[in-house]
């Protein structure tokens, strides 16, 4: 019982949430500009050490990163809606898809034999 | 039937902030409304310049030493200064939207300009790289050049780097579909930021005005959400054409 009352307030927050306009305050802004501005240095950084197959990774990986928190921060998803959620993720599954299955053809065949 | 449109508008008509169009419930419900189709736009976005990524992923694979001598020709410190300048004008946007929710006009009108100024050094770093290519004739079409990929040599500050040796000349030519997919997405993103730019003009006038400081924050709101954009498409572009073939 307790446990119900404990989630009915914390439930209740949530909708109100999503009713209003939510200000992402400036302290949360310079702190994702500057951890983008941090691992854009570490790309760089990172693109001069030889790792062979992993340079490409590494340097997608940092690049995701980097998306990702402008996405979630700059661009308000964190803070938005279930359906703007849902719409991005659509498009990141639909993107991914496309080229998922384009690069399957081309995998699937010996290079340069076509 | 029986009412005019006027009065059934009259007899429905409430209370609500002057930006509200009339076929939207709630001013909240106007903002989801416009921020969902900006999304769905750019969505689109995202499936026109993915073509682009894919094209550059396959022919990157099938004609690997042609793209790994076309990437040597970039020069890393004008791609981070501009992925440095690019970023910076996203924070300044992501503040201009954070001082039109607080009605901040003063503050709105700074960062815009701010964001616009950083906007055109970003295109002004373009066209010193662009016009470096130009000279060295490495813009593909009758006027090619591959004189740096099949005697590396004769290209000194290249070559002191990279220490690329002779590509034969039928994979020489293929560094012009590296250059071609080089103009290609960064000219795309270049004129995503031309537009973003007269976009920019346009609202500093209007946020003078006190356009966007009235609680009505849907136009900043979403063009930020274009300006991010274009800064995302960058955070992909940097790595991929001047820094993963470095070592190759």
């Amino acid at each position: 019982m307790s446990e119900h009352s404990e989630q009915g307030p914390a439930h209740h927050e949530e909708d109100h949430h999503e009713e209003e306009h939510h200000i992402v305050p400036p302290l949360v802004y310079i702190v994702i500009v500057s951890i983008l501005l941090i691992m854009t240095g570490l790309t760089v950084g990172a693109s001069y050490i030889e790792m062979g197959v992993f340079n490409p990774i590494i340097a997608l990986a940092i690049g995701v990163f980097k998306a990702t928190l402008v996405v979630l921060f700059f661009m308000h998803v964190k803070y938005s809606t279930k359906l703007t959620k849902l719409t991005v993720f659509a498009g990141l599954f639909t993107f991914l898809a496309l080229v998922g299955m384009t690069l399957a053809d081309y995998i699937s065949r010996a290079w340069g034999r076509w | 039937m029986s009412d005019s449109p006027a009065v059934a508008h009259a007899a429905t008509h409430h209370e609500h902030p002057p930006y509200q169009r009339h076929h939207f419930e709630t001013a909240a419900q106007q903002f989801d409304a416009t921020n969902f189709a900006m999304w769905i736009f750019l969505l689109t976005e995202i499936m026109f310049f993915g073509g682009l990524f894919t094209a550059y992923l396959i022919f990157r694979n099938w004609y690997y030493p042609a793209f790994v001598q076309g990437s040597h020709q970039l020069n890393i410190w004008w791609g981070t200064a501009n992925t440095g300048v690019l970023i910076t004008s996203s924070f300044t946007m992501a503040m201009g939207v954070w001082c039109s929710e607080t009605r901040r006009k003063n503050g709105l009108v700074l960062c815009l300009i701010l964001t616009f100024i950083l906007g055109l050094g970003f295109l002004g770093i373009k066209t010193i790289e662009y016009s470096e290519k130009i000279e060295k004739h490495h813009v593909p079409g009758f006027h090619y050049s591959v004189k740096s990929f099949v005697d590396p040599a004769s290209d000194p500050e290249i070559y002191k780097e990279y220490h690329d040796k002779p590509l034969a000349p039928d994979m020489a030519q293929k560094t012009q579909i590296y250059f071609f997919l080089y103009f290609a997405m960064t000219g795309m993103h270049a004129l995503h930021m031309i537009i973003g730019i007269a976009i920019l003009g346009f609202m500093i006038f209007r946020a003078r005005a006190g356009a966007y400081t009235n609680g009505h924050v849907t136009y900043v709101e979403n063009f930020g959400l274009y300006w991010h954009f274009v800064d995302i498409i960058w955070i992909f572009l940097f790595p991929l054409l001047y820094l993963i073939s470095r070592h190759q």
